[in-house]
């Protein structure tokens, strides 16, 4: 069973700069990590290998920092290590982005499945998932939080706003996963020394898929930032309540009790546990 | 795959979302949305509807904004699937050549859209929180919350089409169920076969519903940050039960496993309108406000003055969580006696 796993380097933080020009996240010189639901898709991945075997290729794009979380990728105890990394690739919308990830799976050319996290936690789109199987022309069984290997198929457990699905394909196929699918394993200090001094990570470029240019990048992106900017909301002005503790909780109990908003019964009230 | 002539894509498009029959509320909210759109463009709103015996339904798209249906209804797609749903509008989208097509952000609408995209080479926005018309370019603008602290982005699809976009439910309201609205029903062929379908559903499990739901609740107490453990937590929720409101959460309470996945509101959860919203330690930053900010009555308590949740609050209180919903705990104890 030879798994690709397409992953992400993320920002560490949400305080970050943008492109005035382009409408582009500056990712230059900030601090990265590898996108946590995409461990969930590398964990799962190890997991499929320890009972099927095969090669795991964890791929990723980005700039040459992103070299970083497939070094962890490597760590966690993938294979190989591929970064698609080219200033053309540069502001690439999610289609163009998936356009270049389905040319390197296809360069890739052995896999019987593509996993991916659903979504990166910076842009969250969840799109490149769909759009990579569409280019591929591959089924896609998105939202797994189970994932079961066959003989000649697969089953996804498919996590849905009121429910689950069961859905079976044939191989090969494109499984998005959810973050309760598995836990993350903690790779040792070992495996990670390992990883940066024994382990490589093959870098392509847009060289390495011949006349594609078109599609790349800010270029190639059918959608464009034609403005990014900072929103205050604001509503009028605030009320505050003053006074100690006691005091405003008194006062607020009161408005909302002229209000009708204080003691309305809600029968079927409970928790959800986790 | 060439588009051609831009210039020939017209109307807009809402690809309705069905269940049993019933149509998603974020479809009807998006027949409102796309019924203002289609007057600043003046073209026809059409709703695309596809499931099994769903023509029903149709009537009740045109009173709720479409000025024609369209239907594909076959067996076949009964469950929804991505690649008959994908066959079925890619091939309509050929014929007749939409400028705008809308899509509801709920799980099937976000495996759907990219998908389509994918196939069409068009540009797809997702989770959009508010749409509108550049007159001058005949092109929707596509806004969504970006990564990072208050940021907005403007999004547009100049050059190909049909410019996609995906809205998060709640955000839009749903326009007035008008009986007199008339419009045209369309039935489509459904050219899918079975054995050219990959992915089949062997089985379907609804989820046993709680009661009313989150985004239906009338009241909401909402714990963020400021609330900082799990016991703080705790203490929101019991302020909420003795309240009689539904628990809801930013995204730092349900990350740190205290509460479920299905009870962040925001950007990337649930888009809520209740009549009262009491936020505890929020701070009011734009992925969660995008979820929220339609609430009637909005009462605020943190500590930091500044948090822009004051900006919107309608009642705030400038004080610590652990200090004041206590008070509240105990007032509404003896309230309620």
């Amino acid at each position: 069973m030879d798994i690709v796993v397409c992953i992400k380097q993320v920002p560490e933080t949400s305080d970050i700069g943008w492109d005035p020009k382009t409408g582009s996240l500056i990712r230059e010189g900030v601090e990265g990590i590898l996108n946590p639901n995409d461990k969930n898709a590398l964990e799962a991945a190890l997991q499929i290998r320890e009972q099927h075997g095969g090669v795991i290729t964890a791929l990723s794009m980005g700039p040459r920092q992103a070299e970083d979380a497939l070094r962890e990728a490597l760590s966690m105890g993938v294979d190989k290590a591929i970064l698609l990394n080219d200033r053309i690739f540069a502001g690439s919308d999610t289609l163009s982005t998936s356009y270049a990830l389905s040319l390197a799976i296809k360069k890739i050319s052995r896999f019987d499945l593509i996993l991916c996290g659903k979504e990166s936690w910076d842009a969250m789109t969840a799109h490149v998932g769909p759009q990579v199987s569409e280019l591929l022309n591959l089924p896609q069984l998105t939202y797994a939080t189970e994932i079961t290997i066959h003989n000649n198929s697969v089953t996804i457990k498919q996590k849905l706003e009121n429910g689950f699905r069961i859905l079976a394909s044939s191989f090969p196929a494109l499984i998005t996963v959810e973050k309760e699918i598995d836990q993350p394993r903690i790779p040792s200090m070992e495996s990670i020394m390992n990883a940066y001094r024994d382990k490589e990570v093959q870098v392509w470029t847009n060289e390495d898929f011949g006349e594609h240019k078109t599609h790349f990048g800010l270029k190639g992106s059918p959608t464009q930032s034609r403005k990014v900017y900072i929103k205050k909301v604001h509503k009028g002005k605030v009320a505050i309540l003053e006074g100690k503790p006691d005091e405003i909780a008194r006062n607020l109990i009161q408005l909302l009790k002229q209000k009708g908003l204080c003691c309305g019964i809600y029968v079927n009230w409970q928790y959800t546990r986790i | 795959m060439s588009i051609g002539n831009i210039q020939e894509y017209s109307g807009l498009w809402v690809f309705v979302e069905q269940r049993d029959g019933t149509p998603a509320q974020v479809s009807l909210e998006l027949l409102g949305k796309g019924r203002d759109l289609a007057e600043k463009l003046e073209v026809d709103v059409t709703a695309i509807l596809i499931g099994h015996n769903v023509s029903e339904m149709a009537e009740e798209l045109i009173f709720y904004g479409a000025d024609r249906v369209i239907i594909a209804d076959d067996p076949i797609a009964k469950d929804y699937r991505t690649e008959t749903h994908t066959e079925i509008i890619v091939e309509q989208v050929f014929k007749e050549k939409p400028e705008i097509l809308l899509i509801g952000a709920t799980c099937l609408g976000r495996d759907l859209a990219p998908r389509v995209s994918a196939r069409l080479n068009t540009g797809c926005t997702a989770d959009c929180t508010e749409l509108d018309i550049d007159k001058e370019m005949g092109l929707i603008v596509a806004t969504k919350p970006f990564f990072g602290r208050d940021l907005m982005a403007d999004i547009i699809c100049p050059l190909h089409r049909p410019q996609m976009v995906t809205v998060r439910p709640g955000v839009m309201e749903v326009k007035t169920h008008n009986r007199k609205r008339s419009g045209e029903i369309v039935y489509i062929d459904v050219n899918c076969e079975e054995e050219d379908i990959k992915v089949k559903v062997l089985e379907t499990m609804r989820a046993v519903s709680d009661g009313m739901s989150l985004e239906e609740a009338e009241k909401v107490v909402v714990a963020g940050m400021g609330v900082g453990t799990k016991e703080g937590f705790e203490m929101v929720q019991e302020f909420a039960k003795l309240l009689g409101a539904h628990v809801g959460a930013t995204s730092l309470p349900v990350d740190e496993g205290w509460v479920s996945e299905d009870k962040k509101i925001g950007q990337t959860g649930k888009a809520i309108r209740p009549k009262l919203y009491i936020g505890c330690g929020v701070s009011g930053a734009i992925q969660h406000s995008a979820g929220m900010i339609n609430s009637e009555l909005i009462i605020a308590i943190n500590t930091n003055p500044k948090a822009d949740i004051f900006n919107f609050a309608d009642y705030g209180i400038v004080g610590d969580v652990s200090e004041i919903i206590p008070a509240l705990i105990k007032e509404l104890r003896a309230v309620k006696g």
